[in-house]
């Protein structure tokens, strides 16, 4: 159960998009968010789709893995778009007991969740094709310039990898914890919410216990080896731009363009 | 309480860049009050195996039959089988987590919805079995103890279920050798005195020759070799392929074998052996 959750993992394959520099990638994530709040209407996603479609093709990431990074959202997509069919305010075009559906309702509706699904596609487009390390050096490199007005970039960068670095290693864990507990009867998927609370108990002590446990022999295993922050280091492997980018950039251009083109001539 | 084991098949993140396949077409019998070890190497698929047994895993594909009963259909109770099979994990005191030690044992009787009385008789009964003072320990925080007493404290947590069969992933894992052979010889007694079905995992040949009688050895996913103990062990040139190879003790007979010193080829307990080689050295030893 808990092995399907795939937001935030990567995967591993050798494609044009993994080879992308980081950094790129990471500036072309924020450029598709920031593009699809700039759509305000259906058609407006052609674009969109077309160009997530083929990034998922050259990625190599085949499209039920990223269809199943979608399931543990469900519920908030779920929330969403009923928050959207029942609360917006219009022509009514279908009611039952309090709640009334209207047009612009359905309209809203269908709209935020295509949103929120691209939402989230796009961006784990992202760390499904740049492993953990590639995703914080590039974050780190681009946060380098704020340093000067004392942002702790490398400390940031570090606390980000390390989190990456043990989410599968905690989710393990929890799976190994929640066996050994079933294994003594424990029940964690019956009864009330209160219940249900309760029955997390003997699952979320032993997990925290292991996890300051791992972040203390971390902790430890880095001071060893004289760990201390970001001054002077150096890296194994150095972030460069390659041609790879400038067609990344071209295909790029093309996309916001035609987002634009769309907005202004259809 | 016996388990039958049919073609079963266990694959991992099915459909997934990670997929493996970490059982393949497993047949496998464990008849009622046997002691059976389950050896093999990091990887090899015990791990797997055993959590099947009582239905924590499903598996992609085969049947698991317990006491007659096919766990792996959808409508049986796991829970009625999680009380039968008792399923002790690796590293088990990383699951503690109640204030005191003897909550901590109530755990697992209380979730079978035993009443007061019968969970004292319980929590009493496995604290006895592992050694654990009852009046000095049962209200001490179970993370108060040292290893040893934690490892025998989670232990008893899944004794006092009183299951029929007993399963232990690496009991031993991380002990000194004091408290490797305390738990040890607690499992063997208790094997002895109540008759229960044991399965003990291991990747140590020593502990699996002192006490089992029945050995399962696993390599790569599937059941390698399998058999009484001092039959498995004249497989000495495969075991050793497999990365297990024999107890020290025995590479000692070999050699002597091989120089054409005469010990009995069914002889591999440890005192045996010894009173073999004295009796050979002859003299006041013997």
């Amino acid at each position: 159960m808990l092995r399907d959750i795939t937001i935030g993992q990567y995967y591993p394959a050798d494609s044009f998009i993994h080879h992308l520099d980081a950094r790129f990638k990471i500036i072309v994530s924020f450029l598709f968010i920031i593009s699809l709040f700039m759509i305000n209407d259906f058609y407006q996603y052609i674009p969109v789709v077309i160009f997530v479609m083929l990034i998922v093709k050259i990625s190599k990431v085949p499209f039920k893995y990223i269809l199943k990074g979608l399931k543990p959202i469900m519920l908030i997509l779920i929330f969403a778009f009923g928050i959207n069919i029942f609360l917006t305010e219009g022509e009514v075009i279908f009611s039952f007991w309090i709640l009334d559906i209207t047009k612009e309702g359905l309209y809203q509706a269908f709209f935020m969740m295509m949103r929120l699904i691209f939402l989230i596609t796009g961006t784990s487009l992202l760390t499904l094709t740049t492993s953990p390390i590639m995703l914080t050096d590039g974050l780190e490199n681009l946060l380098n310039p704020f340093k000067k007005i004392g942002l702790p970039a490398h400390e940031l960068a570090m606390m980000m990898t390390i989190a990456l670095r043990f989410i599968p290693t905690l989710l393990k864990e929890t799976d190994k914890i929640m066996k050994a507990q079933m294994a003594r009867g424990a029940d964690f998927e019956s009864g009330n919410i209160f219940k249900r609370a309760k029955s997390l108990i003997p699952l979320l002590v032993p997990l925290f216990i292991s996890a300051f446990r791992r972040a203390d022999e971390l902790a430890m295993a880095m001071e060893a080896r004289c760990y201390r922050g970001g001054e002077n280091r150096t890296r194994l492997k150095t972030l460069r731009y390659t041609k790879k980018d400038i067609i990344g950039l071209i295909f790029i251009g093309l996309y916001i363009a035609s987002i634009i083109g769309v907005k202004i001539y259809l | 309480m016996s388990i039958s084991i049919k073609n079963l098949t266990y694959i991992y993140d099915q459909g997934s860049p990670f997929e493996t396949m970490a059982l393949e077409d497993v047949n496998l019998e464990i008849e009622k009050g046997e002691f059976v070890g389950l050896i093999g190497h990091t990887g090899s698929g015990k791990s797997t195996l055993i959590q099947h047994m009582n239905g924590l895993i499903k598996p992609t594909m085969g049947q698991i039959i317990v006491n007659g009963f096919n766990i792996t259909e959808d409508k049986v109770k796991l829970s009625e089988i999680r009380k039968k099979v008792g399923l002790v994990f690796q590293y088990p005191e990383y699951q503690l987590f109640e204030e005191t030690v003897y909550k901590d044992i109530a755990f697992g009787p209380t979730n079978l919805g035993l009443d007061k009385e019968e969970i004292d008789i319980r929590v009493r009964n496995a604290m006895d079995i592992v050694s654990l003072d009852f009046e000095e320990y049962k209200e001490k925080s179970p993370f108060e103890l040292s290893g040893g007493q934690k490892r025998r404290a989670a232990i008893a947590g899944v004794l006092a279920m009183e299951p029929e069969v007993l399963i232990l992933d690496e009991p031993t894992a991380g002990l000194d050798p004091r408290g490797r052979d305390e738990i040890l010889s607690q499992i063997k007694r208790l094997h002895d005195e109540k008759k229960i079905t044991v399965i003990l995992v291991s990747h140590s040949m020593e502990d699996i020759a002192k006490l089992v009688d029945r050995i399962i050895v696993m390599h790569n996913g599937k059941i390698e070799l399998t058999g009484p103990k001092e039959e498995v062990f004249k497989h000495s040139k495969r075991l050793e392929e497999i990365g297990l190879g024999l107890p020290q003790i025995l590479y000692l007979v070999n050699a002597l074998r091989a120089k054409g010193i005469p010990i009995d080829e069914n002889v591999i307990a440890f005192d045996a052996i010894k009173s073999e080689i004295l009796k050979l050295v002859g003299g006041k030893h013997a």
